[in-house]
């Protein structure tokens, strides 16, 4: 059953991807409204924080999915990711609430451009991902598929 | 005991100890103080209990927990009540500050004589005195309805000191070898001065003309001569014969629609009135034909070059300047331009001093010791037509630290210095106020119109930021100040590059708010303790007419300790109300509409209440402090309307909201290798402080406190509203008397001084440059957009700018900040400043314009962000990096020959020295003792001063005060000022025969050196021996005699010259305060940090790496 688990696991893998691709769309979007002027950066930060760790959470979440699938290989892919967003909640800025972003500093040149180019980056990587789990869902289904077609001839061939 | 008023609505702890909620008591006005307010009998203030009662209002009091305070069990034991309810405190009430008493200041005698002549007791005079608007009138306006009130700044002695030693520094090219300096040879024995080789600079340096043909300005051997006044003086205000600045490229640009000329006739409301910053007299006696619809022949400010006043240029200066007509002219912009010979002479001193080979002289500074100019360090002109320069932007209030800009943004990375702009936006100064229907903008940048635009014919101009071409609109065509049509380069506008402009309606969101302030005063027993209470009432009493505003102005109060305590002031009443709040955690406004009273309907009830308050509170035990909820409630009041916060703060607030605990070990102050805890604790203060910034409330802190107090938590909540941060560490009102007088000057000028109300300042900048990040305090609400909840003249910004296209076809750019605000008197304005600077090519070009104190000032405020995201020792390194790489860039690229030593451009000789007085400062030094708060503090004061005043908390002047002598004497509304040397911060300088003024920005040490001139100790301190100098003064006496005279108008000039007050401490050499006087001799070593020659070593041995 080890391989159906692990197709279950890419399957949600892909589908969370999916949404974390659209986490990162948004992010690029409203970092770039910031700094075209259209939104108040106390807003910009008060939608933008709430986002932050549902999108560390899911990531964290099929992280351990794999972990116990023991897909070592894809589990390594994701690590340093996953060290990435354990660093960058830990040296956050003094907050009350959850989030990264500060409406102090978020304005800050080097802030806004490291922020858009995280943004980038993060959806180059889920995308890349995104390709990653859905090969390795289609592969486990089709060996899935293979081995039961196996099985079913053997079946027959007993008969 | 006359508790009757008490008992009849509280009882007196019998059975019937609450009332009616909502009650109110009278403050006991004519009372005794603490009758009703014990605060120690806690019962009274349990929520549950009050639920048993029936409020009157329960809508409005539905939490029930606000309560009229019963008489305490202990009231009793409060001692009667002295017969007259008197502001007690003897040594502060006692002297109201407008008038010292004789002794108290080193100086009321000049101070007085110097306010009275010019300004604000008499009339303001027609400001066509001055040649430039910028030195002009009185400094302070508010101090006007006062009369003869004491200024800390003297009106005429505000601009001269920075610009008028223009050319005093050493002598261009012939510069005296330096051959006594004591510092040894390095190894290789370099030849013993640099004398300036021209073959250095000249081959790529062809864009600033002709090399001088004239030995270089300034009185050869400076030091003896007097620093000539006002040099560039003319080139601020003296516009009116310049032709209008036009761009090579006139003919080019495409055609415009014409469809949108305003349709306003030239008969629009249309004026232009010279000199109306001074809000203090709206209806002031303007000159003949300052009305509307009534132009004078000439604006006032553009007389000035046909008859410059003698008084504001040095005859031997005018003598010495005559000769150099055929001075270098920077930057053959335009074809047609002036010829050399238009050059005026001061423009031809100027650009020697910062274009020309002086500010490229090579200096190899371990041999050069004596690189300290003797007098203030002058800022840098930019090289630029002299056209362009006459109108240019005062460096007072604008300033580039390159004031060459780089072209590409690679050509920046390679000169390793920071680009940035300093700004001191709302300066106090008297500039030409324009009254038009229409406000001219570029219609695709938003960019007022100013005097770097280019007009392509009489009806289009072209912007100079945006390049885009624009309709001059009909009403523009008309020039108010000739009465001309047709001539639209000749508008005030067009000629000023500071203008202040009467913005119409569209430029509000809505009505005007009026001026309102909000006091919110801290009564725990600590802050009985210091003793600040009475000083701050009366000072607000004796300049309670003098606050800004009209007939508007709105005041409330608010005082806390562990509960909220508000005043109803509501007019009809025979006396204040107390209002207490016991209920922190959801705080509540009792009476919301009678906290904020009309000041000029209800004075009497005010004055009452700052009469009774210090007595009110006087037996406090209550030692918490809920200052947290006490904001809160005070955002609430002023959130309707906006205005200004004030908060006095004497302890760590530890109670409710916001409360904080110590996290400084007093232990590791000296040891400890990186400094913790200099950001925020919590995140309380910043969010309440961006609440506030949304609904236009500035909140200004005051920390009166000798134990730790978390600045770097509280702070917060001024610099993001825009506030400003005030810090008198140990203050209390008898052990402390400098403090209490820096106190009250400073509350005075606070409460005085001008304000703006709901501002926004935009920073535009040609089409290519970028502004990266923000200094001060503000909130940046959008990439160039800054949100002022209010403003104040004291307050300096600074921007860091980026090149992020190429600016290869442009010759000049141009940096406007406009600042919009509502002024106090409920009229919307927009103070535009337009600053125009040059765009060169080569890396030596760039040096050569380096503005070194802009250069330190900026690096200041990146250190302080980088030790608070970072940590101090990455602080310091990045700024030792900063002058390693520009210096060791300079060598690499810069220089074509290349020669032993350290070697850096003239402009930049001090850089080094710039550097290690920042690693010295208390605010990233390391290695000696200082207190949290205290580094906090100066790192607000490096973010939030503007340049002038961070730099003397940079690097200190010192004076040699013993020989003070007339020669070289400012004179200044019949005073005379002695002009003594700025001398070297270290110990050789000193000598034990003399006395030292160390004037270090906040603070004033007078070194009294043990084998002084009996003559000085006499004569100027009136003591008989140098053991008989008390251990601990801090004033000079006022004594009758030349030398006494002499230093106390020099201290009192310096003083005056500032915002803040410096306290002035005068110390021997069994002085406590010794330690801190000799860690200001930043050329010296300590056990710490390097000395001067070390450091320059260091620095060497890091660029020959």
């Amino acid at each position: 059953m080890a391989f159906t688990f692990a197709a279950f696991c890419y399957m949600l893998a892909l589908l969370l991807t999916a949404a974390l691709i659209f986490f990162a769309i948004w992010h690029i979007i409203a970092f770039d409204e910031l700094k075209t002027d259209y939104k108040n950066p106390i807003d910009q930060c008060n939608t933008l924080n709430p986002l932050v760790l549902p999108e560390y959470l899911i990531h964290f979440f099929f992280c351990v999915m794999f972990l116990c699938a023991a897909e070592w290989l894809t589990l390594v892919l994701n690590l340093p990711l996953l060290a990435y967003h354990v660093w960058r909640y830990t040296s956050r800025p003094v907050m009350s609430c959850p989030g990264l972003y500060d409406p102090t500093t978020i304005m800050n040149a080097d802030i806004l451009a490291y922020c858009q180019k995280e943004g980038w980056c993060k959806l180059a990587f889920y995308l890349l991902s995104f390709f990653y789990y859905l090969y390795g869902y289609t592969a486990f289904s089709a060996i899935c598929l293979t081995l039961k077609i196996m099985q079913y001839l053997e079946n027959i061939h007993t008969f | 005991m006359s508790t009757a008023g008490f008992n009849s609505q509280n009882g007196t702890g019998t059975g019937q100890t609450y009332t009616n909620g909502p009650s109110q008591n009278p403050v006991a006005l004519q009372q005794p103080p603490g009758v009703g307010y014990g605060m120690n009998h806690q019962p009274a203030y349990n929520p549950m209990q009050t639920k048993v009662l029936g409020p009157p209002s329960p809508a409005l009091y539905a939490s029930g927990p606000y309560q009229p305070v019963p008489p305490g069990p202990q009231l009793g034991s409060y001692p009667p009540p002295p017969a007259q309810p008197l502001l007690t405190r003897p040594p502060i009430g006692v002297l109201p500050s407008h008038t010292p008493p004789q002794s108290a200041s080193p100086g009321p005698g000049p101070r007085q004589a110097q306010a009275t002549p010019p300004a604000q007791a008499t009339p303001p005079p027609p400001a066509v005195t001055s040649t430039s608007y910028y030195t002009g009138p009185p400094a302070w306006q508010y101090a006007a309805p006062r009369g003869p009130a004491p200024n800390h700044v003297n009106p005429a002695a505000a601009a001269p000191p920075h610009m008028s030693h223009g050319s005093a520094q050493p002598p261009g090219p012939g510069a005296p070898p330096t051959s006594i300096h004591g510092y040894p040879q390095p190894g290789t024995a370099p030849p013993p001065m640099n004398p300036p080789p021209p073959h250095t600079y000249q081959p790529n340096r062809p864009a600033y003309g002709p090399p001088p043909t004239a030995p270089p300005a300034g009185p050869p051997g400076a030091t003896g001569t007097p620093p000539p006044p006002k040099v560039d003086a003319q080139s601020w205000g003296a516009a009116s014969s310049a032709r209008p600045p036009t761009e090579p490229d006139t003919q080019e640009g495409d055609v415009e629609c014409p469809g949108d000329v305003a349709g306003n006739g030239p008969q629009a409301p249309n004026s232009y009135n010279h000199v109306d910053n001074r809000m203090a007299g709206a209806a002031q006696p303007g000159p003949p034909g300052r009305h509307l619809g009534h132009y004078p022949s000439l604006p006032p400010g553009y007389q000035n070059t046909l008859a410059p006043p003698p008084s504001s240029l040095h005859p031997a200066l005018q003598a010495a300047t005559q000769p150099y007509i055929q001075g270098p002219q920077p930057y053959q912009q335009q074809p047609g331009g002036p010829g050399p010979d238009q050059l005026s002479p001061s423009m031809a001193a100027m650009s020697l001093q910062s274009g020309t080979p002086e500010a490229l002289r090579v200096v190899n500074l371990l041999q050069e010791r004596n690189l300290l100019p003797p007098a203030p360090v002058p800022a840098p002109t930019p090289c630029l037509t002299q056209d362009l320069q006459k109108l240019n932007c005062s460096p007072e209030v604008f300033r580039c630290t390159l004031t060459s800009i780089p072209q590409t943004q690679s050509l920046l990375n390679k000169a390793k210095l920071p680009l940035g702009l300093l700004l001191h936006p709302f300066k106090d100064l008297s500039l030409p106020v324009v009254t038009s229907s229409t406000i001219v903008r570029c219609r695709s940048c938003r960019t007022y119109i100013n005097p770097f635009v280019s007009f392509l014919d009489q009806r289009r101009w072209k912007c100079n930021l945006c390049y885009r071409v624009n309709d001059v609109p009909e009403e523009f065509m008309y020039n108010p100040v000739s009465r001309s049509y047709g001539e639209p380069h000749k508008r005030p506008e067009v000629q000023n590059a500071t203008i202040e402009f009467i913005a119409p309606s569209e430029y509000m969101l809505r009505p005007p708010q009026p001026a309102v302030y909000l006091f919110v005063l801290d009564v725990s027993h600590n802050a009985v303790e210091t003793g600040y209470l009475s000083v701050f009432c009366q000072s607000l009493l004796d300049n309670i007419n003098a606050l800004p505003g009209d007939s508007r102005t709105k005041v409330g109060f608010i005082t806390f300790d562990s509960t909220i305590h508000f005043y109803n002031l509501q007019e009809g009443l025979s006396q204040p109300q107390m209002l207490i709040v016991s209920d922190i955690e959801d705080i509540f406004l009792p009476t919301p509409d009678s906290l904020l009273v009309n000041l000029n309907e209800c004075k009497e009830l005010v004055q009452d209440l700052l009469k009774s308050l210090p007595n009110l509170f006087e037996k406090t035990m209550e030692t918490q402090s809920a200052l947290g909820s006490a904001l809160q409630a005070a955002f609430k009041l002023l959130s309707p309307t906006g205005g200004r916060m004030s908060v006095f703060q004497t302890q760590l607030p530890n109670l409710g909201v916001g409360a904080l605990q110590s996290r400084e070990d007093p232990n590791q102050r000296a040891s400890a290798k990186d400094v913790q805890h200099l950001s925020p604790a919590t995140d309380f203060y910043k969010k309440l402080a961006l609440d506030c910034s949304g609904q236009q409330v500035a909140v200004d802190l005051f920390l009166l406190s000798a134990q730790y107090c978390d600045l770097a938590s509280l702070g917060c909540i001024s610099r993001f509203s825009a506030g400003s941060v005030y810090y008198y560490p140990s203050y209390h009102h008898q052990h402390n008397p400098a403090q209490v007088e820096r106190f009250q000057r400073d509350l005075k000028r606070y409460l005085t001084r001008k304000i703006g109300f709901e501002a926004v300042m935009r920073i535009r900048c040609t089409k290519g440059l970028s502004i990266h990040t923000f200094h001060g305090n503000f909130f940046v609400r959008s990439t160039d957009l800054l949100s002022l909840p209010n403003v104040n003249p004291d307050a300096g910004f600074a921007v860091q700018m980026s090149i992020e296209e190429n600016l290869d076809d442009m010759q000049v750019v141009s940096f406007q900040a406009a600042l919009l605000y509502t002024s106090s008197k409920g009229e919307r304005r927009i103070r535009v400043h337009t600053m125009c600077l040059p765009v060169v090519s080569s890396l030596s070009d760039v040096f050569a314009g380096a503005d070194v104190q802009a250069v330190t000032g900026l690096l200041a405020c990146m250190a302080v962000d980088r030790s608070v995201t970072s940590s101090l020792s990455d602080a310091r390194d990045a700024m030792t990096n900063a002058a390693i790489d520009s210096l060791s860039s300079y060598r690499q690229s810069a220089l074509t020959i290349q020669q032993p030593g350290l070697l850096a451009p003239a402009c930049l000789r001090l850089f080094p020295l710039y550097i290690l007085a920042l690693l010295k400062q208390k605010a990233f030094r390391t290695g000696t003792s200082t207190r949290l708060d205290e580094r906090v503090f100066a790192m607000y004061q490096l973010k939030y001063q503007p340049l002038a005043f961070a730099m003397l908390m940079i690097h200190p002047a010192l004076y040699r005060l013993d020989d003070l002598s007339d020669e070289g004497a400012l004179n200044i509304n019949e005073r005379t000022i002695p002009q003594p040397r700025v001398l070297q911060l270290s110990v050789e300088k000193l000598s034990r025969e003399g006395a030292f003024l160390m004037d270090a920005g906040l603070v004033m040490y007078l070194w009294i050196g043990r084998n002084c001139h009996q003559n000085f100790l006499s004569q100027v301190l009136g003591v008989s021996s140098y053991a008989a100098v008390p251990e601990k003064l801090c004033l000079l006496p006022e004594l009758d005699t030349a030398e006494s005279q002499r230093t106390r108008a020099l201290v009192s000039w310096l003083r005056d010259q500032r915002p803040f007050f410096p306290s002035l401490h005068i110390i021997r050499d069994e002085s406590q305060l010794k330690p801190h006087f000799m860690q200001n001799m930043i050329e010296d070593r300590t056990e710490s940090a390097l000395s001067y020659y070390e450091f320059l070593l260091h620095l060497q041995q890091q660029i020959s790496k």
